[in-house]
């Protein structure tokens, strides 16, 4: 149990998670000891199927998990060096973490500036640099200018492309990215990956990526883990996942026939990865 | 000269609804961002007033600093009620937090009685004219000062939840309690601040008619005309709370002309607003201005 998550831990960590142990409403244990590290300007990604505790590992990070009567009972969620675990949101937001959360959840009944100026709010540096962000986040999502009125009219692509633009504006060192590509068209979800790509690159904000589209996400990032059940039971570097047989078979689809989730549970019985 | 009575009561439904809908603007507020049925409201316009009545005949403060001091008294009185008594109550069953704030209305009723007596008190003279004509219309001064002032807060209004960053948060703690936290909102700051504007604004009002009728537990029976106003406007709608005043002090004023002129009940007047309300909610039971979740098509 105890040791650091492998390879990973050797790159200099913005963030690394240490045997955390999650309950909600004081009795249901979620996770059970997940440890994971995530190097500077990186993009690193969470995997693994519907309930293996993935969200639940983000909100640990964010703090919302106090929003739903969560708590970490075990381990410690260290950032930059301080223990963050159970900290109020408003502070790890101020810290430089910023969730994105499943389904996009933008404020509907604001305007798409309105949205993106919420996203600024715990910033101190002023209106012309928010103003400067907000120019930045439409000319890398063009299509967000073009469109005006409430922004619970944007298609499901444009909502997603709002919510990182959000964060964007936010200015956070760590983004931490809940399943962008669910409910996206293949098009509109390369678009979206390509863009996390580039943020990485050009504003050197780390991601931390929770995705069920394993394909795409091994396309953008350096180190993944794969989370069942409440623990972690792989990880490795891209080309590690991309090559490992079991990856290969419940994740990225077998080349022929794919393999449905049944016969994934079945078969988990026989062999463990741990 | 009966067309001209007609008039005056008219410009009065105007004026008195102007208030209704700053009082009932106060109570939207507070059950928008906190999802609270505020009972208590009308007491904030009791407390208001006579907070300012004790600043300016008791400790003889020239009324230009008391009302700015009573705006300041009911700051802190709103953000102390909201940390003391409601913040501990979040994530309890509605009911219970509905039955703290009826609770709260009696008590402040009680405790102002006890304070001040049962008795009303007269305002002093603020102003050097108790009313001025205008185009043939006697309008009291003190009305016309709040009619001012009326627009010039829901002006504010208007730019605070557009423009500033805690209107900004305000809403979004409105819409979506964890997104807001999740944008680093701190929600508790947003519920006192919630508070603390209802009840600095309550106070304005309490202390304008206070001015015209006095100040007396009859200002409680004021506030409680938010609730024709809301359910008219629609308990969420900012804009549907001052649409909704109007209509309420509207409807106080003709019924008043035709009990005078032809029906001779004496106090329809009172009552008309609450027989509308039932005829609304059947009709539209969320109100004129009352949320429809967007649908996408
Ligand atoms: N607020 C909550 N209260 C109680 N149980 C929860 C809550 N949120 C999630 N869970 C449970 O925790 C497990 C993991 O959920 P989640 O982290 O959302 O998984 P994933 O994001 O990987 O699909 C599930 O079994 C789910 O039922
Ligand atoms: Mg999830």
């Amino acid at each position: 149990m105890g040791e650091p998550a492998s390879q990973n831990a050797t790159a200099e960590s913005i963030l690394s998670v240490n045997n955390i142990e999650v309950v909600y409403d004081d009795v249901i244990l979620v996770l059970r000891g997940v440890s994971l590290e995530v190097p500077a300007g990186k993009v690193v990604t969470l995997l693994g199927p519907n309930g293996a505790g993935k969200s639940t590992t983000l909100k640990a990070i964010s703090g919302l998990l106090a929003t739903e009567n969560g708590a970490v009972t075990r381990g410690s969620i260290t950032f930059l060096g301080e223990n963050i675990a159970n900290r109020p949101p408003e502070d790890i937001v101020r810290r430089g973490i910023f969730q994105v959360m499943e389904g996009r959840r933008i404020i509907e009944d604001m305007t798409i500036t309105e949205n993106l100026r919420l996203g600024a709010f715990t910033r101190k540096d002023g209106e012309r640099a928010i103003r400067r962000d907000i120019d930045m986040v439409f000319s890398y999502f063009p299509r967000l200018q073009e469109r005006t009125g409430l922004s619970g009219y944007l298609s499901g692509g444009e909502q997603q492309m709002l919510a990182i633009g959000r964060a964007i504006m936010a200015r956070p060192k760590m983004i931490l990215l809940d399943e962008p590509s669910m409910g996206l068209s293949p098009l509109l979800v390369k678009e979206v990956f390509t863009i996390i790509e580039q943020l990485c690159q050009d504003l050197a904000i780390t991601i931390l990526l929770v995705e069920q589209n394993a394909r795409m996400a091994l396309k953008v990032a350096s180190y993944g883990y794969v989370m069942e059940s409440g623990k972690i039971v792989l990880d490795g570097t891209r080309d590690d996942l991309v090559n490992n047989e079991d990856v290969k078979e419940f994740y990225l689809g077998g080349d022929k026939e794919r393999k449905s989730f049944k016969n994934l549970k079945s078969y988990k019985r026989r062999k463990r990865w741990l | 000269m009966q067309s001209s009575l007609l008039f005056q009561l008219i410009i009065n439904g105007l004026i008195v609804g102007t208030l209704y809908g700053v009082i009932a603007m106060c109570f939207v507020l507070i059950y928008k961002s906190t999802q609270v049925v505020n009972f208590a409201q009308g007491e904030f316009l009791l407390i208001g007033a006579w907070t300012c009545w004790w600043l300016v005949v008791q400790a003889q403060w020239p009324f230009w600093i008391a009302f700015p001091a009573t705006f300041l008294f009911m700051l802190i009185f709103g953000i102390l009620l909201q940390m003391i008594v409601l913040r501990p109550l979040i994530g309890e069953p509605i009911i219970s937090v509905i039955m703290v704030t009826v609770g709260l209305s009696i008590f402040f009723q009680s405790m102002m009685k006890w304070i001040f007596g049962p008795w009303p008190q007269p305002f002093p003279d603020i102003f050097p004219m108790k009313s001025v004509n205008i185009g043939g219309l006697q309008v009291q001064t003190p009305y016309l000062m709040s009619m001012a002032v009326s627009l010039v807060i829901m002006v504010s209004f208007a730019w605070f939840f557009r423009y500033s960053r805690m209107g900004l948060a305000m809403r979004a703690t409105a819409f979506d309690q964890q997104v807001a936290q999740s944008l680093g909102i701190s929600v508790k700051r947003v519920f006192a601040t919630a508070w603390a504007i209802s009840a600095m604004v309550s106070a304005l009002a309490g202390v304008v008619v206070g001015m015209v009728n006095g100040v007396s537990s009859a200002l409680s029976f004021f506030g409680l005309k938010v609730f024709p106003a809301v359910i008219v406007g629609g308990l969420d709608s900012i804009v549907g709370a001052i649409v909704g005043g109007l209509i309420v002090g509207l409807i106080e004023n003709l019924a008043e002309y035709f009990d005078g002129q032809w029906l001779h009940l004496g106090n329809l007047y009172t009552v008309a607003p609450f027989y509308v309300l039932v005829i609304i909610l059947m009709i539209k039971p969320y109100g004129l201005f009352g949320t429809r979740k967007i649908e996408r098509v």
